[in-house]
């Protein structure tokens, strides 16, 4: 075979080899120990000197030329190797994670929340206590004595030993002003009891009331304040608030405050300025402090929030209902 | 409290319509519930009589009549109704008549005959849900007359949800008296002049002692004689009290019924007849007994007042009359009771008897002790006016109504209390137009109070009405300004936003369950102890407060695999009520899973929850704290696969498989997996506090050692991890191992070891020397051996 006819065979050889073990064993009849470049250098001793130089650089020029389609076909194949992984190798990313369930909080702890997160950015602390109460915290030190015709407002559950559930979360209040001097910026949320079951009432609910009172806390701050909640709870400027008189044993003046909502008004919770006997029975005087307290109904609030429609939901615990809120 | 609009109009007519007047009511605290027509709006009908009825030509069942209806001619009316007969006096909707339900008259031929109009039922004119036949009104109907006007049927039937307040407000002149004073307009006083008592029938007055003065100071009564037991109640005052929701009974009744309404003093008439001797006003007697007008008999508590006779109590004051001494349709003598009842004496008595009547209602809130006195002239007037009869002097037992004390009041006060700038002119205005007195001395001002607003009794009670007649909607809304201090934010303490996420990122949902549960529930986790019960439960299955968040878990669960969930998590944050102080009602933080451990997927093998899964996730929430959990045995448990969990040596919670006999009990193919722990336990959190970290290399050593099958790995842990050489930096098990290769009865545990010092680069000799150290702990303290 003279050197071109190598070089012919070399590319021919390299190119039909697919892998890169038969691309080695290609190599080794053009370079390997006997080899078809390898003998043409062996002949090379059989040549005179000047002939032999002229041959030699003939023959390296070759073997250059062989090496390089070596080089080049090697790397081909290593490309194609690697493409033909990767597509091997290539996921359906459209199948779903493998992953954990998902949880999610109650619409009312989702509400809670909320509204704990609005108040305490003005800086009310967040105060809580027993839902077993005493007849003095419930109603006593509210000013609400012994058969007053307002205890029937409050459809009370009792207990064996003359305890009650809590009807109202302003028992918190009583227990945080005894243990503190004003200024006090609360809000008590929590669960509250009444003998009530039907479609609107459920036997347990959540209220969370406030209660700021300092030197000057007015009832147009009451207005303001209440006011600025709901409108930033339901995000909506424009929504228009009522307080319209009303009566509370525990605050005075007191007020029903309602909210605009569709064509109409809605009742959202009642309010006051804190009546100087409840501020009397915590020992706080009530020529140098004043303030307001209100209360809202978080299970209304949330329904409104988010469209619910049957307040039975909430404590029927219905994952299907409760997923949706995730 | 409902009345009729036109009454209340007939004292007070601001110019406002029907919708305007209930908004005013409500803006000022009587708050409408409820305004609705007594009638439905028709027009064109009339009082009309059947002057003849005669068979109609063409048909068996109808007649053809010829009707006065008032016009220039009779109408010749065809007619169905089989009360249709001449003589009577009818309703006729003539032609062009609208009635209810868009139903237009016009003049038609039925069946051939003519006919000019419909003579109607009160069910066509909806005045009732049925009806026989067409109305039959009165002989003395005007014919003619529309028949609203002769009924009275432009009238609303108003709902004013009283607050317990306004005692004053539970009459048509209470009412008035509001509208007037915050409408700006007069009120039309009610005759309460006294009934001239004849000398000549010498009506003797009847003896009154009151013996429990505190209770009724003032009691006036009058006999009157010789009314006509035949007499009628008339039309106008049966309508005004059942649009009062009052039921016509007999005159004399339903006029102490009207003044009730109209002024609003409960009153009562006694048959004199029935009773013995004077009246006496007195507390019950031990074991003494009545028969209600209701039919009821009551034993009569102690603490009762009662009216009595010389031989027996009468009534229960202020609440019912007996049966006995009651007014009936023989009664010709009667004596009529006005008496002031103290709220005090009648808190919560009429409840005592299963009692709620409206004398009850009123007099529990509170009546004017002025009225006794009006309200007697005014009901012997109506009386004597339909009854006849004669009156008898009123006897006046008891005091003068005591003069109410006059209030404190400071303007300052008000506009500090109230954040607006009121003049003290308007402040004057308003207590005027409510009818207050005031002498003003500079800054401060003594405002006396009409004995009928007895609700107002302190200086707040006057500045609520400066606001309430002001409007709250005109009072300002202002934000206030105020010192701004940081609140308390313990680091100590995790809040329950974070740990509650904790749970919700693991997968678990969050629940809100009843606080009262099936006392059989609770028993199943905490069988034979006391139950702390409510006394009116709404429903027996929440008969018992919670000692544990397990059971509403559980009927979570249970619920929910009712409705075709399959793997459920859940979690509860809640208080537990072991007792009823304030002490005994934890917060609790609960836990249940159930199901595939994983959601259904292509990408595992699916495998139910374990112990050890719900173990993964509560080391995730109580971290950076490290439970440490020890076999433990809980009643709702699997004795074999509970732990009970420390923090930090204190006992924090449970967790556990449900005891094989629930699991069964609730019909559960598997166990679920719960956990609950004391919230303030869990919550708190050491401050961060740092140490030193080495730069130099840690290395790593793995042992593997032969314990005793039954030794608990968490023992050996907690105990290596306090006697560790120093050097040792951590110490976790990473397999543990039984059958081939170890011993029967015998289990071999791995532990990787990281050893570092702070100082240095370790040699071997030293790793060599601390690795021993540990085995030859493990080897003394548990007998382990080395695996080879």
């Amino acid at each position: 075979m003279n050197l071109e006819d190598i070089l012919d065979a070399a590319g021919r050889d390299f190119a039909d080899a697919a892998t890169l073990p038969a691309l080695e064993q290609a190599k080794a009849r053009f370079l390997g120990k006997s080899g078809a470049i390898t003998e043409q250098m062996k002949g090379l001793g059989k040549l005179g000197p000047d002939q032999r130089k002229e041959a030699g650089a003939r023959i390296n020029q070759v073997k250059d030329a062989v090496e390089a389609l070596l080089r080049e076909r090697r790397e081909a194949i290593q490309a194609d190797e690697l493409n033909r992984q990767l597509a091997a190798e290539s996921l359906d990313v459209t199948l779903p994670g493998r992953g954990s369930g998902q949880g999610g909080a109650h619409p009312i702890s989702l509400t809670l929340k909320r509204i704990e997160q609005l108040f305490a950015s003005i800086g009310f602390a967040i105060a809580d206590g027993p839902e077993i109460e005493t007849d003095f915290y419930n109603f006593t030190a509210l000013n609400i004595p012994d058969n007053h015709p307002a205890r029937a407002m409050h459809d009370t559950f009792y207990l064996g030993d003359g305890t009650l559930l809590r009807t109202h979360t302003s028992p918190v209040q009583v227990r945080y002003m005894e243990q503190r001097k004003p200024p006090i910026k609360i809000i008590s949320p929590g669960r509250v009891y009444r003998v009530d079951s039907d479609a609107t009432h459920s036997p347990m609910f959540h209220q969370v009331e406030g209660l700021w009172v300092d030197d000057n806390i007015s009832f147009a701050n009451l207005k303001g304040v209440v006011q600025d909640f709901l409108q930033r709870f339901f995000e909506r400027d424009d929504l228009q608030v009522r307080f319209r008189p009303s009566f509370f044993p525990f605050t005075e003046p007191s007020a029903e405050m309602d909210m605009s909502w569709g064509d109409g008004w809605l009742e959202i919770g009642g309010c006051g300025m804190v009546h100087p006997n409840v501020l009397g029975h915590v020992g706080i005087d009530a020529e140098s402090w004043q303030g307001f307290a209100f209360g809202l109904g978080v299970e209304r609030l949330a329904m409104l929030r988010y469209g619910v429609d049957d307040l039975r939901l909430f404590f029927e615990n219905d994952l299907r209902f409760l997923k949706q809120f995730s | 409290m409902q009345f009729s609009e036109a009454w209340l109009r007939s004292l007070v007519n601001p110019k406002l319509d029907t919708g305007q007047l209930c908004h005013l009511m409500t803006m000022a605290g009587l708050e409408v519930e409820d305004a609705v027509a007594v009638a439905p709006a028709f027009s064109h009908v009339v009082v009309a009589e059947i002057l003849s009825a005669d068979k109609h030509p063409n048909a068996d069942r109808l007649q053809v009549c010829t009707v006065d209806a008032g016009g220039d001619q009779p109408l010749q009316v065809v007619c169905g109704a089989p009360n249709a007969r001449a003589g009577l006096k009818t309703v006729c909707a003539t032609v062009g008549a609208e009635l209810p339900n868009d139903f237009k008259i016009k003049q038609a031929k039925v069946r051939g005959v003519e006919s000019f109009g419909m003579l109607c039922s009160a069910k066509e004119l909806a005045l009732s849900d049925a009806a026989e036949g067409i109305m039959e009104l009165p002989a003395d109907a005007p014919v003619g007359q529309p028949l609203r006007q002769y009924l009275d049927l432009d009238d609303q039937l108003i709902t004013i949800k009283m607050t317990p307040n306004r005692g004053d407000c539970l009459s048509i002149r209470g009412i008035a008296r509001e509208v007037a004073a915050i409408s700006g307009s007069a009120v039309h006083p009610v005759d309460c002049s006294p009934v001239a008592v004849d000398a000549e029938a010498a009506v003797p007055a009847v003896a009154v002692a009151i013996e429990a003065p505190a209770g009724c100071p003032i009691y006036c009564g009058r006999l009157v004689r010789g009314i006509d037991p035949a007499a009628k109640t008339p039309d106008w005052m049966v309508r005004r009290l059942q649009r009062g929701g009052v039921r016509a009974i007999h005159p004399v009744v339903d006029v102490t019924n009207y003044v009730m309404l109209e002024l609003g003093e409960p009153m009562h008439a006694f048959d004199i007849a029935k009773v013995a001797g004077g009246i006496r006003v007195r507390a019950a007697q031990p074991g003494e007994k009545l028969a209600l007008l209701n039919e009821q008999t009551v034993e009569i508590k102690e603490g009762t007042l009662v009216i009595a006779d010389d031989r027996a109590a009468l009534a229960l004051a202020g609440i019912m009359g007996g049966a006995a001494s009651a007014v009936s349709d023989t009664t010709v003598d009667i004596f009529l009771e006005a008496a002031h009842f103290t709220p005090d004496a009648l808190a919560g008595r009429a409840r005592a008897y299963g009692l709620a009547t409206d004398s009850s209602h009123r007099f529990e809130r509170g009546v004017d002790p002025a009225l006794p006195a009006l309200a007697i002239e005014r009901a012997t007037r109506l009386i004597v006016d339909i009854c006849g009869g004669q009156a008898g002097p009123v006897t006046v037992a008891g005091g003068e109504p005591a003069q109410a004390p006059s209030i404190e009041f400071r303007p300052a006060r008000a506009r500090r209390l109230l954040g607006m700038d009121v003049t003290e002119a308007e402040m004057c205005a308003t207590f005027v137009r409510l009818g207050l007195d005031l002498e003003a001395e500079g800054h401060d001002w003594q405002v006396s109070v009409p004995s009928y607003r007895f609700d107002l009794a302190t200086e707040v009670d006057l500045i609520e009405e400066i606001a309430r007649i002001k409007g709250y909607d005109n009072l300002p809304a202002v934000l206030p300004v105020a010192v701004a201090g940081m609140p308390a934010q313990p680091e100590g303490q995790r809040g329950r936003v974070e740990i509650r996420q904790r749970l919700m990122d693991l997968g678990y949902q969050e629940v809100i369950t009843y606080s009262f549960i099936d006392a059989k529930q609770q028993a199943m986790v905490a069988p034979g102890e006391a139950q702390i019960e409510l006394v009116n439960p709404i429903a027996s299955q929440m008969g018992v407060m919670r000692g544990s968040l397990m059971p509403g878990l559980l009927a979570t669960l249970r619920h929910n695999l009712n409705h075709g969930q399959d793997r459920i998590r859940l979690f509860e944050l809640g208080r537990c009520f072991l007792g009823t102080g304030a002490d005994a009602q934890p917060l609790r933080l609960g836990g249940l899973a159930y199901g595939p451990a994983h959601p259904e997927q292509w990408g595992e093998a699916a495998r139910a929850v374990d112990f050890f899964d719900v173990k993964g996730d509560l080391e995730v929430i109580l971290n950076p704290a490290a439970g440490e959990f020890a076999k433990g045995e809980h009643p709702a448990l699997h004795p074999g696969q509970s732990a009970r969990v420390a923090l930090d040596g204190r006992p924090a919670g449970w967790l556990g498989a449900l005891h094989p006999r629930l699991v069964q009990q609730l019909n559960l193919s598997r166990a679920p997996i719960l956990f609950e722990f004391d919230w303030d336990i869990l919550a708190a959190r050491p401050l961060p506090n740092y140490r030193t970290v080495s730069r130099f290399p840690a290395v790593r050593r793995d042992i593997a050692v032969v314990v005793d099958a039954g030794l608990a790995v968490g023992a050996i842990l907690a105990a290596v991890q306090t006697a560790l050489p120093a050097l040792v930096t951590e110490i976790a098990l990473f397999d543990v191992y039984q059958g081939k290769g170890v011993p029967d009865g015998k289990k071999s545990l791995a532990f990787k070891m990281l050893l570092q010092d702070t100082e240095k680069t370790l040699t071997d000799v030293e790793i060599e020397k601390t690795v021993s150290e540990v085995l030859a702990y493990l080897a003394e303290r548990f007998g382990a051996t080395l695996r080879s």
